[in-house]
């Protein structure tokens, strides 16, 4: 990044300073310090903050997680391993596990392959292009807790609008916060109806760097529309699908407000626990100021992450790519 | 004073946890520096008094009154709100800075701090302990602390509880519907799930006879001589009898087709009362007040007692802070805002119901109704059900074991599990609580 400069320094002639020369000595020292040190001054505030409220954080949390730390106790006893012992023991982290891959699978798939085929409409010449892509932006702009709160009133038991068309079709009173799957649905589509159209913009963005020569000859071949987007658009948008399927994973994994607020503010995610993610397990357990236990659930959630966002990355990485 | 509190039942939870942290490191407290201060204090000197609530009281006439008898007093009040003020009272307690000099908490809360008297003055020392003949007794045994050595806390008003109807919906049911009748209908609770399958029996179209078995459940453990506490705050929720009992009554209200399956102040009961899909629900003092914000309508809601003799939710303590450094004042204050004149001005201006029985007689208070409940006597029917209700030990993690059992009786409303599983895991999840 910065050769140029020092190397011109180097040539200046070694020898006794003095004068004018002096001063230009000066100046270029000062030059080369601006020119070799100001990048890292740049980026410096971000790797503060980061090393404070990201870096830190992990760390400790992972020095927490092998004690048994209550808040207001003051000795907090080294235990090793113990509380990740209890944890792969106890069926309630597995249940908020499964609700949490089950949540996030019912969500992401659906959302990207809604998002990809709006991009797919969106991206050739329309009326009102600006309109419609701000269109999409809008549920993202809208708060989570709006979201939630509508929502939850449209899939209510007795008084919610979709109970209301279901029953148009003789299906009555589904109770969609009482059920495992009926719940993870709810939930799903308040998830779907916020980032779809996100997604779709990131898509469409990368669409629109796609050759428009290829289309042409595609359509001079007689390949249809389906066809050019499955042949042309996804393999040349890879890696902008890669990185939303492991944006939209990270996400999925940590879904906390839409349960919590679909079930009136019930830690436990239903009284059965049906809808307890990975997050509001770990909020009810920081809620019993369990501080321990609850490290240990978030590096387990940490390693789940990563695991499951790696996964998803040889998967569409693997995908047939390329075009042939 | 008397707002709904119930609805966060988990943030509580939180607090109650918080407390018993408090045990732990409650030896290292040192009183030296704050009980001299205001000890010794001479009068003329100028004191500041902080009084920490979580809604306006309607103090603010007492405060002028307390500073005719105390001109070097000024009084500054603070408020939070509900959930906040008391999880902000556990952090003051612990980190021992920021509390204010007296302090307001709640009935729900007040188990939580129990444990831990060595956080607040003994209100004995300040010669307090001769106000007890005048309180309802279950009132003034919540302010004990649970060694019986310290008095942290003085009641200001009481949550009566009743059972709130639909004289409508019981008359299409052709049940009685004026109110006397209607309470004769169910001295007990079994004697209200047979009221509940005759109105069962007369299909009532989209209406069930109660929202749900939870509230009934948490007032039929409360009116036992002992809940989920033993007299020594050890949890015995799993071998009380009397708690299996009230759990089995709630799963017949279940099995006869009793419940709406609705939870307590979900967006799905809050339309129930304003539409009718439920006829009976248990009903604190306050909750009228969540009646009307529903907007059901003059005389849609009446009002009969609770089955099973008195009860009681919620309600308000003052305790003062160690942190204080004028507890001599701050405990005269407390007096004089829990005094019988205090209690009778504040239940006019505020509908706080006193926690003095002696009251009770006073027609202020035995005359008074509300016209939005069919002229109901409030005054009466509340202030009977205080009256009756018995002391029970109250621990700090209470709100923790009602959850988990009440969970359990949903689960059997929602056809998840059966009674036994159901209440399995319910005992389980209470041997989860620490």
């Amino acid at each position: 990044m910065a050769t140029r400069a020092p190397d011109r320094l180097a040539a200046v002639p070694p020898g006794k300073p003095t004068g004018p020369r002096r001063r230009r000595l000066q100046r270029h020292l000062v030059h080369r310090l601006d020119v070799k040190g100001s990048p890292y001054a740049y980026v410096a505030p971000f790797f503060l903050l980061f090393s404070a409220f990201g870096l830190f954080p992990l760390a400790y949390t992972a020095w927490v997680s092998l004690h048994e730390w209550t808040l207001l106790r003051d000795e907090h006893p080294f235990v090793g391993l113990e509380n990740f012992r209890t944890l792969l023991a106890d069926d309630y982290f597995w249940n908020a596990t499964f609700n949490t891959l089950s949540i996030g699978v019912l969500s992401t798939v659906p959302q990207l392959l809604l998002a990809i085929w709006l991009a797919h409409l969106l991206n050739r010449p329309l009326r009102a292009q600006t309109f419609f892509r701000i269109t999409l932006l809008l549920p993202n702009v809208t708060s989570v807790v709006a979201v939630v709160v509508i929502f939850s009133q449209l899939f209510g038991r007795d008084f919610g609008m979709i109970n209301w068309m279901l029953s148009l079709f003789g299906v009555d009173g589904v109770a969609w916060n009482e059920g495992v799957l009926t719940s993870h649905a709810a939930i799903s589509t308040m998830i779907m109806w916020r980032w779809t159209g996100y997604n779709a913009l990131i898509f469409l963005a990368a669409m629109q760097a796609v050759p428009r020569e290829l289309y042409e000859a595609a359509t001079i071949d007689g390949a249809s529309d389906m066809t050019q987007l499955r042949r042309i658009t996804i393999p040349m948008i890879r890696p902008t699908i890669v990185f939303v399927v492991i944006t939209s994973t990270i996400g999925a994994m940590q879904i906390l407000a839409e349960p919590l607020l679909f079930g009136s503010y019930m830690i436990t995610g239903g009284v059965d626990r049906q809808y307890q993610t990975l997050s509001l397990f770990i909020y009810e357990n920081f809620t019993k100021l369990d501080f321990g236990y609850a490290s240990a659930i978030s590096w387990m959630m940490f390693v789940f992450i990563v695991l499951v966002a790696g996964v998803n990355y040889l998967i569409t990485r693997r995908a047939k790519g390329g075009l042939t | 004073m008397r707002k709904s509190r119930h609805r966060f039942l988990a943030p509580m939870v939180a607090v109650s946890a918080l407390a018993l942290g408090l045990t732990a490191c409650g030896g290292g407290d040192s009183g030296g520096t704050t009980a001299d201060g205001g000890a010794v204090s001479p009068p003329a000197e100028k004191i500041k008094l902080t009084v920490g609530l979580f809604s306006d009281f309607h103090f603010a006439p007492l405060y002028e009154e307390f500073k005719k008898t105390h001109p070097n007093v000024e009084i500054v009040e603070r408020r939070a709100q509900f959930n906040d003020h008391h999880t902000n009272l556990i952090t003051q307690l612990t980190t021992g800075a920021g509390a204010a000099d007296v302090v307001a908490v709640e009935g729900g809360y007040i188990g939580a701090f129990t444990p831990v008297p060595d956080k607040f003055y003994n209100l004995k020392e300040y010669g307090l302990d001769s106000r007890q003949s005048e309180y309802l007794d279950w009132k003034w045994k919540l302010g004990v602390s649970n060694d019986g050595s310290s008095l942290i806390g003085l009641g200001t008003d009481v949550g009566g509880l009743a059972m709130c109807y639909r004289p409508d919906l019981f008359k299409k049911a052709g049940l009685p519907t004026d109110r006397d009748e209607v309470s004769a209908l169910w001295p007990t609770w079994d004697a209200y799930v047979e009221t509940g399958k005759k109105f069962v029996a007369a299909k009532v179209e989209g209406a069930k006879f109660t929202d749900g078995p939870g509230e009934h459940f948490r007032a039929m453990v409360e009116q036992a001589p002992i809940g989920f506490y033993d007299a020594q705050y050890n949890i015995v929720a799993a071998t009380n009898p009397e708690v299996r009992k009230a759990f089995d009554t709630g799963v017949k209200m279940i099995d006869n087709g009793l419940s709406a399956n609705l939870a307590a102040f979900s967006p799905p009961w809050n339309t129930g009362i304003a539409k009718g899909t439920f006829a009976t629900m248990v009903c604190p003092a306050w909750k009228t007040g969540t009646i009307k914000d529903q907007k059901p309508g003059e005389g849609t809601w009446d009002i009969a007692a609770v089955p099973g003799g008195g009860g009681n939710q919620g309600g308000t303590h003052l305790v003062l802070p160690k942190q204080g450094r004028h507890p001599k004042e701050a405990a005269e204050l407390i007096n004089l805002l829990t005094s019988k004149e205090s209690q009778i001005k504040l239940f006019k201006e505020a509908s706080a119901l006193p926690s003095l029985p002696a009251l009770y007689d006073d027609p202020a208070v035995s005359e008074y109704v509300n016209p939005y409940f069919g002229n109901a006597p409030i005054g009466k029917i509340f202030t009977d059900a205080a009256k009756a209700l018995k002391p029970q030990p109250v621990g700090p993690k209470a709100g923790d074991v009602l959850k988990a059992i009440g969970d359990g009786l949903q689960r059997v409303d929602q056809g998840k599990q059966n009674p036994e599983e159901a209440w399995k895991q319910a005992i389980e999840d209470v041997g989860r609580i620490k």
